[in-house]
């Protein structure tokens, strides 16, 4: 007779995490934080595939006539580099994946309203990552992200219509995640949680979902367009087929100026958390901040002409859309100031996250300025379409968007995983991306300025000197982005346990466990003041 | 030009410095606001540093007055922008009557120039010192941009309709000229060289080619080629005098209206004949949109253009069928001889 033997129980707590292993059930998960893990894993994909396009380019342009690549290979890499960060990587990047996370658990809410769209969106997006970056990397698309017609309608000869049918997918993914947040934040707020005790992240979230629904199926209706003219030669865009070519150019950056805010609006959001939290501090002017994500939401839809000066628009258009802009401006102004003053008198640890905020504040504030110079139609129609362009909107994007990101990767890490990472080496990265970022784009604004135009792969020898320049700190940059990808997969191993709250900060998101359990809260939590740094004893969180 | 460290391209037109004024003025603006926020963020990150992890500062909801101060004051200075920019813009979109014309063809990848006393060139462009030159662009195959930076200007270059830029040169010597809108391969490749000469050696550059036909002269012969002077003035409007005067038009509901005849009506009217019909005339003219190259329809506008008509100020609403008013073997007339009010170069 062999008897068994005891084994005792080994309590775990459950999580989210360790709920379930196979890998079904992370391919079937309707747990929004898990979707926000596959999203994670993705856009760091599709990073990191743009990212190396980006070295590429940087690298022809050491040298005025660089034989690395040849022009239409060139011509390739941008587009790749456009398609890929704009669609795959900054459109979904906070909102699908941080978003994704904290929505429910910042609201106190067991799920997104959605779950299985929730996990269908990831499927679309999955898909038309694919079916683009199958059409990128294997023969290429060399219109620009943009898809300017007629080129990309008549005269291209590359995979167009792949690369829009991965885009016009995609949009389907941005629209369910928009549709989802809305619903979710209208109907799932836990006992407490009145409309102005929402975290500002929240508020950002909400601006970004209605741009989200509103915009994509337009930028769907023009590539549907496009294609229709690419394939059946319908006359829509191009002239000899009896279209107008500014009608694109109206109907894409109806979509397009307003994804911009789909980019900077949630990392806005990512900001309005990192900067009370580390400052001990209610927002300074919390329903200022807030609203002014909506006036930005709302106004970033009357804009998008200012993407078009000199594009033979007429000069009352020019008038009036550069109005306009010069009004968007204003709510973002409003933000930066309302985040200085929330430092003012706080207790400032400047942590790994309070550096991307302060960077992140620096660096959109110098993006924000040089939009400035862009809406001002006498100085447009000079830098129109120069690397001033480029360099104000990766201040923007990169500076802006990604530094937010990173940011709110490294602030929610531990709730994420469960694990810390480690701060000096998260410092030291935030320094480096921040010197490499500032030597990589701000010369370029003196090109621009010069007169290089965007989109070119060989030079005017007098150029040089800045692209030189751009190049080292492209190198510096890329360093700054391969020693978080290491650490922070390294904490997963070796990282200390974080516990609930390890940076003490205010937030229902913090009052359950790291990592949370697959239901979010053992009981459902009830909402009080947001930003109750006032009511914390730190001594005991 | 011998540091490679430039910060601006050379002022080689009148409007250069206003543009490069007007850059200064918003560079101050937005240094002030720079040094404020970075000065105020580095000073309360070391004044307010944590000094113990426990440590919880005072709270400050917010301030309505300062909320309101930094609305306004950003919005005033964003309306000065707004209405310096809009005047050198709305400038730099007004060519005077006495500007020079100079037509521009796009195409993947290179720019053709068309000068009206004849002479061609490709990618480079002659012009005058202190000259007002009218550039009017269009593009034989997708979208181009004409930039030229020591100019601080540039304009899309479209396919299917005319643009329009103008400068004053104001600089001796070669500039760059881009193509700033991608259009392709050799985007990067449709560059060329402006030349800014005095007016003398412009004149001379011009009798240079002995071969050069002036474009209203190719276009008279363009004209008679297909017979178009078999109809107008016959049994269809006259063209003397059409050029710059209003038009009557009147729709199939017997609607009127009225346009100027420019360089893109005629343009629209001769590859689209039915689009804008001219009262008292039916339709009978055949589309030469697949006939004509995008250089004849410019030798064509240019010969229309050289038929000054007799009475210019009165409304042109297209004589009644009869007697022809236009000869049909009119000789252009080159109103403006090339350097008749040219500005003299103190």
């Amino acid at each position: 007779m062999a008897s068994i033997p005891y084994i005792p129980e080994y309590q775990v707590r459950e999580t989210y995490l360790n709920a379930r292993y196979s890998i079904a059930s992370w391919l079937l998960t309707k747990d929004h934080k898990r979707i926000a893990v596959l999203y994670i894993l993705s856009i760091t994909l599709f990073f990191i595939i743009g990212g190396s396009a980006a070295v590429i380019m940087r690298l022809q342009l050491l040298t005025p006539h660089s034989s690395l690549v040849e022009a239409e290979t060139y011509n390739k890499l941008f587009t790749l580099h456009g398609i890929v960060m704009v669609f795959f990587f900054l459109v979904p990047s906070i909102p699908a994946t941080l978003g994704n996370f904290l929505v429910p658990l910042m609201i106190g809410a067991r799920d997104l309203a959605f779950p299985k769209l929730n996990l269908a969106s990831w499927y679309l997006f999955i898909l038309g990552g694919s079916l683009a970056l199958t059409a990128l990397i294997l023969g290429g698309v060399d219109t620009g992200w943009t898809f300017y017609t007629p080129y990309s309608s008549t005269f291209s000869n590359t995979n167009v219509i792949f690369a829009i049918c991965g885009v016009f997918i995609a949009g389907f993914s941005s629209i369910f995640t928009g549709l989802n947040f809305i619903v979710t934040i209208h109907k799932m707020r836990c006992p407490g949680m009145t409309w102005f005790r929402l975290p500002l992240f929240i508020w950002s979230m909400y601006a970004t979902s209605i741009i989200f629904v509103l915009a994509t199926p337009v930028l769907a209706i023009t590539l549907a367009l496009v294609a229709l003219e690419r394939i059946l030669g319908v006359g829509i865009f191009d002239p000899n087929l009896g279209g107008d070519p500014i009608l694109f150019q109206h109907l894409f950056w109806f979509y397009s100026h307003p994804a911009v805010y789909i980019m900077i609006l949630p990392g806005m959001g990512v900001i309005s958390e990192l900067i009370p939290a580390y400052s001990r501090k209610r927002p300074f002017g919390y329903a200022f901040i807030a609203m002014a994500s909506l006036a930005i939401a709302i106004l970033g839809f009357l804009v998008w002409a200012h993407h078009m000066f000199v594009a033979g628009i007429s000069i009352y258009g020019g008038l009036v859309f550069s109005i306009l802009s010069f009004l968007v401006a204003i709510p973002s102004g409003v933000k930066v100031f309302n985040w200085t003053a929330t430092l003012y008198k706080g207790s400032i640890a400047l942590d790994t996250p309070m550096l991307y905020a302060l960077g992140f504040i620096g660096l959109f504030t110098i993006g924000g300025l040089t939009g400035l110079f862009l809406a001002t139609l006498g100085i447009d129609m000079h830098v129109h379409d120069t690397y001033f362009v480029i360099a104000h909107f990766h201040y923007i994007m990169v500076g802006g968007a990604v530094m937010a990101y990173m940011g709110g990767l490294h602030f929610w890490w531990p709730k994420i995983t469960g694990k810390l990472y480690p701060e000096r080496w998260g410092r030291l990265a935030a320094v480096i991306l921040f010197i490499g970022f500032n030597l990589t784009f701000f010369p370029q604004f003196i090109l621009g300025y010069l007169g290089m135009p965007r989109r070119y792969y060989a030079y005017a020898p007098e150029f040089q000197v800045y692209n030189v320049m751009s190049t080292a700190g492209a190198t510096i940059l890329a360093l700054g982005y391969v020693l978080p990808l290491i650490y922070l997969l390294g904490s997963l191993r070796w990282g200390k346990d974080a516990g609930s709250n390890p940076f003490k900060a205010a937030g229902l998101e913090w009052q359950t466990t790291s990592p949370p359990p697959p239901d979010n809260f053992d009981q459902t939590p009830i909402a009080g003041e947001p930003y109750n740094y006032h009511e914390m004893d730190f001594a005991n969180v | 030009m011998d540091s490679p460290f430039k910060l601006f391209p050379p002022q080689a037109a009148e409007q250069s410095a206003q543009v490069d004024h007007l850059t200064l003025f918003l560079i101050a603006v937005s240094v002030s606001f720079m040094l404020v926020i970075f000065a105020a963020i580095i000073y309360f990150a070391v004044k307010y540093r944590r000094r113990s992890d426990n440590e919880r500062p005072p709270q400050i909801s917010g301030s309505i007055a300062l909320e309101i101060t930094w609305t306004i004051i950003p919005l005033l200075l964003t309306m000065v922008m707004f209405a310096w920019g809009a005047k050198v813009f709305v400038a730099a979109h007004h060519p005077p009557d006495d500007a020079m014309e100079i037509f521009v063809i796009g195409k993947q990848w290179m720019w053709k120039v068309q000068h009206l006393e004849g002479r061609r060139e490709i990618n480079m462009l002659h012009v005058p010192l202190g000259r007002p030159v009218k550039v009017i662009l269009t593009s034989q195959d997708v979208i181009h941009d004409f930039a030229i930076p020591a100019f601080r200007i540039k304009q899309d270059v479209l396919p299917g309709m005319y643009t329009t830029e103008w400068f004053v040169p104001s600089q001796l010597g070669e500039f760059h000229l881009f193509c700033d809108q991608y259009c392709g391969a050799k985007h990067a490749e449709m560059i060329g060289t402006v030349v800014v000469c005095t007016p003398a050696e412009y004149e001379r550059w011009l009798a240079g080619d002995l071969s050069a036909v002036p474009p209203a002269i190719a276009g008279k012969k363009v004209f008679t080629l297909y017979g178009c002077n078999t109809c107008h003035g016959q049994y269809a409007p006259t063209l003397a005098g059409l050029y710059g005067r209003p038009v009557d038009l009147i729709d199939e509901h017997g609607n009127h209206r009225t346009v100027i005849a420019d360089e893109s009506y005629l343009r629209e009217s001769i590859l689209y004949p039915n689009l804008k019909l001219v009262t008292g005339y039916p339709n009978r003219m055949p589309s030469y949109k697949s006939t004509l190259s995008e250089e004849q329809l410019l030798d064509v506008i240019e010969y229309i253009k050289s038929l000054s008509g007799a009475a210019q100020t009165a409304p042109y609403l297209g004589p009644p069928l009869g007697p022809a008013t236009q000869p049909s073997n009119a000789e252009p007339k080159i109103e403006n001889p090339p350097f008749a009010n040219y500005r003299t170069n103190q």
